[in-house]
């Protein structure tokens, strides 16, 4: 009877000591830690659980094990056939294409003074800003198909193309145009960090380099402002690899349909989607989606070995 | 003693980075940002163009590109249209205003309160929070849009109008960088405080917050554009059409304009777009110098 008051008093006063020690850490983490269980971790979660069901919104989910994962790698002539080259090649070009770009500018803009290089960098950020949604607006009426189209229109006249061209709805354009669109707005937050990191190296290091004899700017480049801002080019680069992936759905926006013509445009973005909410089979949607974020992962990984600071 | 004698006969620096004059070394940097600079602006300069050209102009063979005589005609045109389902413009761009400011000051005192505890504090799981964070950085939102719709759906937040600030709020690039940043206050600051005897709450509010100022000025564009700009949360969480968003509605100009009045939209949904776009470029400008402070701060350690 004591001995358990006793235990009681003890582990009361061992939550007391907790939460006198850490529970004001809690407390600050706890409206962001709730929010990002619910909206962040719990869908990744459900997501990955879903992929192993067979689940059309209707009946409960039945569990069917893996052969969600089975179908998409050996049955899904979709898949294999359009989207998973699709995706390969607009996230070879798009991530570390813009990424490259992205870095190229902002070490072309760190040479510049200070006021022409934050007009430059503004312009060159703003493509950022715009929506997607704003983006449709825009590109649907540049590459719009009549010949009152702006590219139409002015390739006529330059002589190149004889007639308008259905550029949005033509399975060889529509890639080539998507992937200049994304990297149209590619410079963000990643393009920021990585100027701000050149920016911040201490020009010091040059001038010491400059005594020892390193003469042209390519080995300034990858001797001293790459390794000196390593942590910025991993930041960058995961933001590109984010970026890209979540663009995917920028080949419906233009074309106006899900597929895209020919499935041209199709990515695995839009692979999900049409699965998920035009056809309703979630399960197998889920499976396609745990696919990507591990398509994402790995893509980090391998940023992460380029550009770890730690040796 | 080299180097001291190496920077007086070069003076100043005017060459490499960060360069404080003008030197001729760096004519062929404008040569080559030049073109890329006009294609990158092209885009916003065609909305601007659009946005203002007359009806005539719009339906001029062969288009032109620029606008001869500006009107405003698009703007009231736009302001005097009915949804199809007989909302007021002026219904969308309220929600997207009162919605996109309630989420930029939320998400401001969620995150730099969890930003606050995972730098300064000393607990446990510490290390592995801020490790889940990192990793969700990586995350990609539109994967998940199922499984969140679902989540969503069992919360009860269909047709509702926190669904969209609540989902905003979880933002692991806002949540990074500000931890980051107050990684730079320095410790002594905050002992001091304390053996003073000030709270917790007292330290975040007047020491933390106030020092870290930059850093929730970079944060504060970024939330921003991703609720001004979000058009798939009105479109898939909501079903009423007075609680959707101005950028929904653009989404819906866009969609219709492709099929029946090509013309005549066009110039209706250019002046919606650049309603869209001026808001966070004016942002921007003004918090840009704070705004790269803070990036100098965004380095990853893999």
């Amino acid at each position: 009877m004591n001995a358990s008051i006793e235990r009681e008093r003890q582990t009361q006063g061992r939550f007391h000591q907790w939460a006198a020690k850490e529970g004001n850490a809690y407390a600050f983490l706890s409206f962001y830690a709730i929010l990002f269980l619910i909206f962040i971790i719990i869908p990744v979660a459900v997501a990955i659980l879903l992929s192993l069901t067979y689940f059309d919104t209707i009946q409960f989910p039945r569990f069917i094990g893996l052969r969600n994962y089975i179908t998409l790698l050996t049955q899904d002539d979709i898949f294999m056939k359009y989207v998973l080259p699709n995706t390969i090649e607009f996230a070879v070009i798009v991530g570390p294409g813009g990424y490259m770009l992205s870095f190229l500018l902002a070490w072309m803009l760190s040479q510049l003074t200070r006021l022409p290089r934050t007009i430059l960098a503004l312009i060159l950020y703003s493509p950022s800003m715009t929506s997607s949604v704003t983006m449709a607006v825009v590109w649907r009426t540049f590459f719009s198909g009549d010949q009152n189209g702006y590219l139409n229109s002015f390739l006529t006249n330059l002589g190149i193309i004889q007639g308008p061209v259905q550029w949005l709805q033509s399975p060889q354009y529509l890639m080539p145009i998507m992937i200049a669109v994304t990297l149209w707005s590619s410079m963000g937050v990643g393009f920021l960090a990585m100027l701000a990191g050149i920016l911040e190296i201490n020009p010091e290091l040059y001038e010491a380099a400059a005594i020892d004899g390193m003469s042209n700017r390519w080995q300034e480049i990858f001797f001293i402002t790459i390794p000196s801002m390593k942590p910025q080019m991993l930041f960058g680069a995961v933001m590109a690899i984010v970026g890209t992936f979540q663009a995917g759905a920028i080949g419906v926006t233009l074309s106006g349909a899900n597929p895209t013509p020919q499935y041209a445009g199709q990515l695995i973005v839009n692979h999900i989607e049409d699965f998920g909410f035009l056809r309703y089979e979630m399960g197998y949607a889920a499976a396609i989606s745990v696919a990507l974020l591990l398509m994402v992962l790995l893509f980090s990984r391998v940023a992460n070995r380029l550009f770890s600071s730690e040796e | 003693m080299t180097r001291r004698l190496f920077r007086k006969l070069h003076g100043v620096r005017n060459r490499g980075i960060n360069p404080s004059g003008f030197h001729p070394s760096q004519i062929q940097f404008y040569v080559i940002l030049a073109p890329i600079v006009i294609f990158m602006l092209l885009p916003i300069v065609f909305i601007v163009s659009n946005a203002f050209k007359p009806p005539e102009e719009l339906f001029a063979y062969p288009p032109r590109f620029f606008v001869v005589n500006p009107t405003f005609t698009n703007f009231s045109d736009l302001f005097n249209l009915m949804s199809t389902a007989n909302v007021p413009i002026t219904r969308y761009l309220f929600n997207s205003l009162l919605v996109t400011v309630l989420s930029v000051l939320a998400s401001i005192i969620v995150s730099t309160m969890a930003a606050y505890a995972l730098s300064k504090k000393r607990f446990k799981l510490k290390k592995a929070l801020f490790a889940i964070n990192t990793v969700s950085l990586m995350f990609v939102p539109i994967a998940v849009n199922i499984p969140r719709f679902l989540i969503i759906a069992k919360l009860g937040l269909i047709d509702s109008f926190a669904v969209h600030i609540l989902p905003a709020l979880a933002m692991p690039v806002g949540l990074f960088l500000l931890k980051q940043f107050i990684d730079g206050v320095p410790d002594e600051v905050i002992e001091a405080a304390q053996i003073d005897g000030a709270s917790d709450v007292w330290i975040y509010w007047r020491i933390i917050l106030p020092m870290i100022k930059p850093a929730v000025a970079t944060i504060a564009p970024l939330t921003f554009q991703a609720t001004w700009n979000n058009a798939d949360t009105s479109s898939m969480y909501v079903n009423i059409e007075s609680l959707k968003t101005f950028a929904f509605y653009l989404s819906t100009l866009s969609s219709t304009t492709s099929t029946a009045n090509t013309i005549a939209g066009q110039g209706i949904s250019a002046a919606a777009a650049l309603i869209m776009f001026l808001p966070n470029l004016l942002i921007f400008i003004l918090l840009q110098s704070q705004v790269m402070s803070t990036m100098s701060h965004s380095g990853l350690k893999g």
